[in-house]
């Protein structure tokens, strides 16, 4: 795939996300509106897009986007997804040829299910390990299939990614043939690494994707501590660690939201200083034991998963972040101006604070395959506005 | 009469050409409706005219522009007022961060909230003393680099109860110009080097004479905010790094 190397203009990307907290599902349409209106945000070098919820009638199997630049890196694919995998179903990704996108690599899709062998198949089929299956699969394929990566690796979700603006990328993919009850855009300017197929955003992993806006300064630091734990980057862009430091830390690790997102954009130490316990212990612990997790630098991002969709900005919020609501319909963007687009009366909007996410969650039970990651009361999260469901919806339930 | 513009789906490149086209064609005020993030209106505009704004105006509203009186009846982003010079920017809901960003001259007056870095930089030169008069709260790193002009906070008229008055990292770098702040705000909010006084009889006339015109503006009531305390925070010395590199 071609790398074009990006000159030293500066701008900032720009980014917008949608959630609807009963899983109504929101047209393609509506989001690509969003993200266009922040066209001055992006230079042509990356555009792209995550969707929630479908793959209905796979909703059970894990759906594989795979780009791949030759004939022989997708045969090289299959023939290891053969291998590892019971495939259910395969097709090529619906595209259109679209003006200004050139020479865009093949897009397949393969829905699919671990295949253990033996012993272990008794053991771990159906369980939550098949996630780990998937993700040491992907980090394979990503690392030995030269010309190929797995692009999104999540139940019921996809992603839509490469170099052009997001309409032409939209375009591409015949997003608006497609609906979603979450959905992630991103436009892209990329500032210090190359604009190319695989470095558009979202970045994923499993169901979970991310959108970035800025530079994650600390991304060697932040490589070198997931190697240890198996996930390897090959995509030439900083955004990509924090897809596997959400799968760490929240997934595998357990940490509530919260606190994950207080790993990756924790409070100053005067700050902590001032803090009561047991905040000061928490947060303290946090900043010992995840200080490699740590993302410095300026960010603004939007990460999602089966479930819900999070806001989360630098703690000193060197990039712009807004959201607002209407209803069961929740917004983030980079500017206000982008969620009017598709909301012109919202009920509230927000900006919030540095290092305190925003989290929208789907009511219980929506959709198949839910994960809630809250895990327990509210921390640190002094907006309630912030947070759904809110401390008086978990009442309710109890 | 005012000059219409429909701004729906135009792009600030054109937007901004009709505006110009319009002040040289001698119109004293312009209503730009359906505006949704064009950026940079108004920039650089050189003239005494009204224009008043319907909708969320973009990035660098009125940067670098001297003299015009601009209304925006709604939420401004980030960076309006960027490098200004005279004139003025009325925002009746909130504005987003680095508002008033190196400002020279002219005032930013804010109903409610402000975001992160307002009035970063903003500086004063003779007469040309720049002024932004916040309703809400504001963010971290208020006044940062500040070299010259006056911000007065007042914490009133916000959306957000659970924030304290003013963000961390209040006038970091300060070294000339003043902040006031109404009700005053802890000492664990401010940069180095700075310090919190009690306001003397040229302050209150200073801050008499800023919020009559706020109040004027924007419909509040100046003997309600004024009922309470101000306290105001300024530089120890105007050269507070003076010595950091001389060993």
């Amino acid at each position: 795939m071609e790398i074009f190397i990006p000159n030293k203009e500066q701008s900032g990307c720009g980014l917008s996300g949608i959630i609807n907290r009963k899983g109504e599902l929101i047209k393609g349409e509506v989001i690509i509106e969003s993200i266009c209106c922040q066209m001055e945000r992006g230079n042509g070098l990356g555009a792209g897009y995550a969707a929630y919820g479908i793959y209905p009638d796979f909703a059970e199997y894990y759906c594989l986007h795979v780009m791949a630049d030759t004939k022989q890196a997708l045969k090289d694919v299959e023939e290891i997804l053969a291998h590892k995998c019971y495939l259910v179903h395969q097709e090529r990704i619906p595209t259109r040829a679209t003006p200004g996108i050139v020479s865009p690599p093949r897009f397949w899709r393969y829905f699919v299910k671990p295949r253990y062998e033996g012993e272990l198949r008794e053991i771990c089929e159906g369980t939550v390990d098949e996630d780990d299956y998937m993700v040491e699969l992907v980090m394979f394929i990503n690392k030995n299939i030269s010309g190929a990566y797995v692009i999104s690796s999540g139940r019921n979700m996809g992603a839509f990614k490469g170099v052009g603006f997001p309409d032409q990328i939209a375009n591409f993919f015949r997003l608006e043939e497609y609906s979603a009850y979450i959905w992630t855009a991103h436009n892209r300017f990329p500032t210090n690494t190359p604009g190319w197929w695989g470095g558009a955003h979202p970045f994923t992993i499993l169901d979970w994707s991310i959108v970035h806006n800025g530079e994650i300064s600390s991304y060697g630091t932040n490589r070198r501590y997931l190697e240890m734990f198996g996930y390897h980057c090959t995509l030439l862009t900083d955004t990509e660690v924090v897809a596997y430091l959400l799968d760490l830390l929240i997934r595998r690790h357990g940490l509530p939201l919260e606190l994950a997102c207080m790993a990756l954009a924790p409070p100053f130490w005067q700050e902590i200083d001032r803090m009561e316990e047991p905040d000061k212990s928490v947060c303290t612990a946090i900043r010992v034991v995840y200080g490699a997790a740590m993302l410095n630098g300026p960010f603004a991002i939007l990460f999602a998963y089966n479930g819900g969709l999070v806001g989360l900005n630098d703690r000193v919020k060197l990039r712009p972040l807004v959201a607002a609501k209407k209803g069961d319909f929740y917004y983030m963007a980079s500017e206000e101006a982008a969620i009017r687009a598709i909301c012109p009366d919202p009920e509230e909007v927000w900006c919030p604070k540095a290092g305190e996410p925003v989290i929208v969650e789907l009511e219980p039970n929506t959709i198949p395959n839910q994960r809630s990651y809250l895990r327990g009361e509210a921390l640190r999260i002094s907006a309630p506005i912030c947070r759904f469901p809110s401390a008086e919806e978990d009442e309710e339930e109890e | 009469m005012a000059f219409e513009i429909d701004a729906k789906d135009l792009h600030y490149r054109e937007l901004n050409k009709l505006i110009r086209k319009a002040i040289a064609e001698g119109h004293k005020h312009l209503v730009l409706k359906n505006i949704n993030g064009q950026r940079y209106i108004a920039a650089g505009v050189s003239a005494e005219v009204d224009i008043d704004i319907y909708g969320v105006p973009g990035l660098d509203l009125g940067a670098f522009m001297r003299g015009p009186r601009i209304r925006v009846h709604g939420n401004t982003q980030d960076g309006a007022g960027n490098t200004m010079d005279d004139g003025k920017i009325i925002v009746e809901g909130m504005a987003g961060d680095v508002v008033g960003y190196a400002m020279r001259g002219g005032k930013i007056f804010v109903a409610s909230d402000v975001g992160y870095r307002v009035g970063i930089h903003m500086k004063a030169y003779m007469d040309k003393v720049p002024v932004i008069v916040i309703g809400g709260k504001a963010g971290d790193f208020l006044g940062e680099y500040m070299a010259g002009g006056v911000i007065i906070l007042l914490g009133m008229y916000s959306r957000y109860p659970e924030r304290p008055i003013a963000g961390i990292f209040l006038g970091t770098g300060m070294h000339g110009g003043v902040i006031y702040v109404r009700e005053g705000v802890p000492e664990t909010q401010l940069g180095a080097a700075l310090q919190i006084e009690d306001l003397d009889e040229e302050d209150e006339k200073v801050l008499r004479k800023h919020l009559e015109e706020y109040c004027q503006d924007l419909g509040y009531n100046l003997e309600e905010i004024l009922a309470t305390k101000f306290v105001k925070i300024r530089p120890q010395t105007h050269r507070p790094y003076g010595k950091l590199y001389a060993y």
